[in-house]
């Protein structure tokens, strides 16, 4: 099937004006299908970080939010150990006048500021809670091990 | 009131309704006839009360069909247009949005309508009707098309998208999402609610109706004297008066055009004489309890001493608790000390230390057993409720049989479908009452109440064993069968009149425990 003319212009766009920190290069094979990568926040527990992530468009697509998915580990309270991520614009808040690169900037924004009132991996949310500094040395050390290769 | 009763709105006093409209009613007169005597001259205005004196149980209640719904919403939105001065439109998103608190819209209107209007999504307005336009030069930002062709829209938010992309995110808000009353502006943090005339220019018929059945629904859901009737399709609502706060002494019954009957207050089916909150109550504890408590009465026993539970899963008689250490026998309960050398098999006869441990376990399981007397009794009746259900798919069957059979014409065979009606009510309501005495004082009055429902129980299990027997017999027994019919029904009324004039008062026999 041919590619919608949205994807091919964001795409486009998305390689001329890359966002500082974040990239999304499309498969050759599949160009619904993007590998991501996006860099932790300074003054955040991510700060040196790298995170991979990957990213579907579906079918419906931009009627229906893409489909995005941590790869690497993250200790972070609204990211499970799937790596899927809590965020209000991945699911009821979604628009379709939203974009992919909007949508990876409110992920770079999601590590800067956790949200432990809105849990997705709750062991993580409660620790966030009790003793948040503990919970961000954790977050520090998983980013040390899993994301500076 | 149901239909049938109509029937009876005619005879212009309260003397002559003792004539028989069917089983059904046929005791109303004898029951309550004293009664409705006083208010012969209301005739017509009260023509309900006058030709059927509303029953203790039962409450007012109106049906509305799809039709009334929709025009119900229609009046309101032109009343409220028609003083606020904005097409109808707008004013059912106002209503919408305000619950349908006509009074608290317009009073918050007035003293500020741009507040309430950026409130509901509708932000500044101009009056004229939607159109859909070419536009030089634009891209549609969701589909990146620029065609100069291309139709494009956008509400008074001023956010233009192409008439395709505008069209497929509705669709997908009503058909996937089942949104209707509170589908926002395309663009990202504009919450600008789109009116149904907007949508109605940009989607397909199919997508419009399913859009009215869903503003439907919100319209019944938002407000609270209205109910769907929760059969599975029915597509009737119920219109009732009872408050939130009165549930804890009347049953609202009511009744779709369909014959569906269910609880108001709760939406469950018909749970007459136990209170809606017993029955959320009631039926949680089945659910955790029954199950373990059967259990832990046929397999365990309690310590003497501390009353742990315990069970035997091995060895001899003789026990020793985990807890306390008190050792007992575990055949007569009595403290081991006693038992001196027969070990192994306790054959003493009754000493009082044994028969007193007894009677402490027995007591402490009082409460259990209590329990599960009426959990039994009740899972009986909703056991035999179901084979009554299969029982009356066979009834349409003997009917046509014993037509064949005994030259008995079908008006003549409706007593089968009378009774087999009336055993499913009356099971249901037996069941209920087992949930209901099982929260209930003792006093004098319970007495009263479990003869009635004594009375009922031999009732229904009667008509029960004559409606099984053998279509050629059937026949024969159709007087008796009309007898036991009628006295089912009207020990049910006795029993539902009873117990909801006493809840009503909140004395006597309804005090919970």
């Amino acid at each position: 099937m041919a590619l919608p003319k949205r994807i091919i212009k964001e795409t486009e766009r998305l390689m001329a004006e890359p966002v500082p920190g974040i990239s999304a290069v499309p498969h050759e094979d599949n160009l619904r299908y993007f590998d991501v990568s996006i860099h932790g926040p300074s003054q955040s527990p991510y700060e040196g970080g790298i995170f991979k992530l990957e990213l579907f468009l579906p079918e419906d697509y931009p009627m229906t939010p893409p489909k995005i998915r941590f790869l690497t580990k993250i200790y972070h309270p609204n990211i499970d150990k799937l790596g899927r991520i809590c965020l209000d614009v991945l699911k009821s808040n979604w628009s379709p006048a939203l974009q992919i690169r909007t949508i990876l900037l409110s992920i770079q924004a999601l590590l800067g500021a956790p949200n432990p009132d809105d849990p997705l991996a709750n062991d993580v949310a409660q620790r966030w809670k009790e003793d948040q500094e503990a919970a961000i040395q954790t977050a520090r050390e998983w980013t040390k091990t899993h994301a500076m290769t | 009131m149901d239909s049938e009763d109509e029937f009876m709105s005619e005879p212009p006093s309260g003397d002559e309704i003792d004539f028989d409209e069917g089983t059904q009613d046929s005791d109303i007169g004898s029951l309550s006839g004293d009664f409705d005597h006083d208010h012969d001259n209301g005739f017509g205005y009260e023509k309900d009360i006058l030709a059927n004196p509303q029953k203790p149980y039962e409450v007012d209640y109106r049906i509305l069909s799809p039709k009334d719904i929709h025009s119900h919403q229609e009046r309101q939105f032109n009343e409220v247009s028609s003083i606020i001065e904005l097409p109808p439109e707008q004013a059912a998103i106002l209503l919408r949005y305000m619950r349908w608190n006509k009074e608290k819209l317009i009073e918050s209107y007035m003293d500020n309508p741009e507040q309430v209007l950026e409130a509901a999504g509708l932000g500044p307005t101009l009056a004229a009707s939607p159109k859909t336009k070419t536009v030089k030069g634009f891209t549609c930002e969701i589909c990146y098309e620029d065609d100069p062709t291309m139709q494009t829209y956008a509400m008074k938010c001023g956010h233009r998208y192409c008439v395709g992309c505008y069209s497929h995110y509705l669709t997908q808000k009503v058909k996937e999402e089942g949104e209707a009353a509170r589908i926002e502006c395309p663009f990202d943090g504009c919450h600008r609610i789109v009116d149904s005339k907007s949508l109605k220019l940009l989607v397909d018929p199919s997508i419009q109706d399913r859009y009215e059945v869903l503003l439907t629904r919100t319209y019944v859901d938002d407000k609270d004297n209205l109910k769907w009737c929760p059969a599975p399709e029915c597509e009737y609502a119920v219109e009732c008066a009872v408050k939130k706060r009165d549930l804890n002494h009347i049953v609202p019954t009511v009744r779709c055009a369909y014959d569906h009957s269910f609880c108001f207050g709760c939406s469950l089916s018909d749970h007459r004489p136990a209170p809606c909150s017993l029955v959320k109550q009631w039926l949680k504890k089945c659910e955790d309890d029954s199950e373990t408590s059967n259990w832990i009465s046929a397999n365990t026993k309690e310590c003497p001493k501390c009353r742990s539970t315990i069970e035997k899963n091995g060895g001899c008689n003789h026990m020793t608790c985990r807890k306390c250490k008190h050792e007992f026998c575990w055949m007569c309960m009595g403290p081991w000390s006693e038992h001196g050398t027969s070990w192994y098999n306790c054959n003493r006869f009754e000493e009082k230390s044994g028969a007193d441990a007894r009677d402490a376990q027995a007591r402490s399981r009082h409460s259990l057993e209590r329990y599960l007397h009426y959990y039994n009794r009740y899972a009986n009746h909703e056991q035999s409720a179901k084979l009554d259900k299969d029982l009356w798919i066979k009834t349409e069957k003997k009917m046509t049989s014993l037509q064949t059979q005994s030259n008995m014409s079908w008006i003549e065979v409706q007593f089968l479908d009378t009774a087999s009606k009336a055993l499913q009510a009356c099971r249901q309501t037996l069941k209920w009452t087992y949930a209901f005495a099982f929260y209930l004082q003792r006093n004098n009055m319970t007495e009263i109440f479990e003869d009635n429902q004594k009375d009922l129980e031999m009732a229904v299990e009667n008509l029960s064993q004559m409606f099984e027997k053998p279509v050629n017999e059937l026949g024969s027994l159709k007087v008796e069968i009309l007898d036991k019919t009628t006295y089912c029904n009207r020990r049910r009324e006795i029993l539902l009149s009873d117990t909801a004039e006493n809840l009503k008062k909140g004395t006597g026999c309804t005090s919970l425990v």
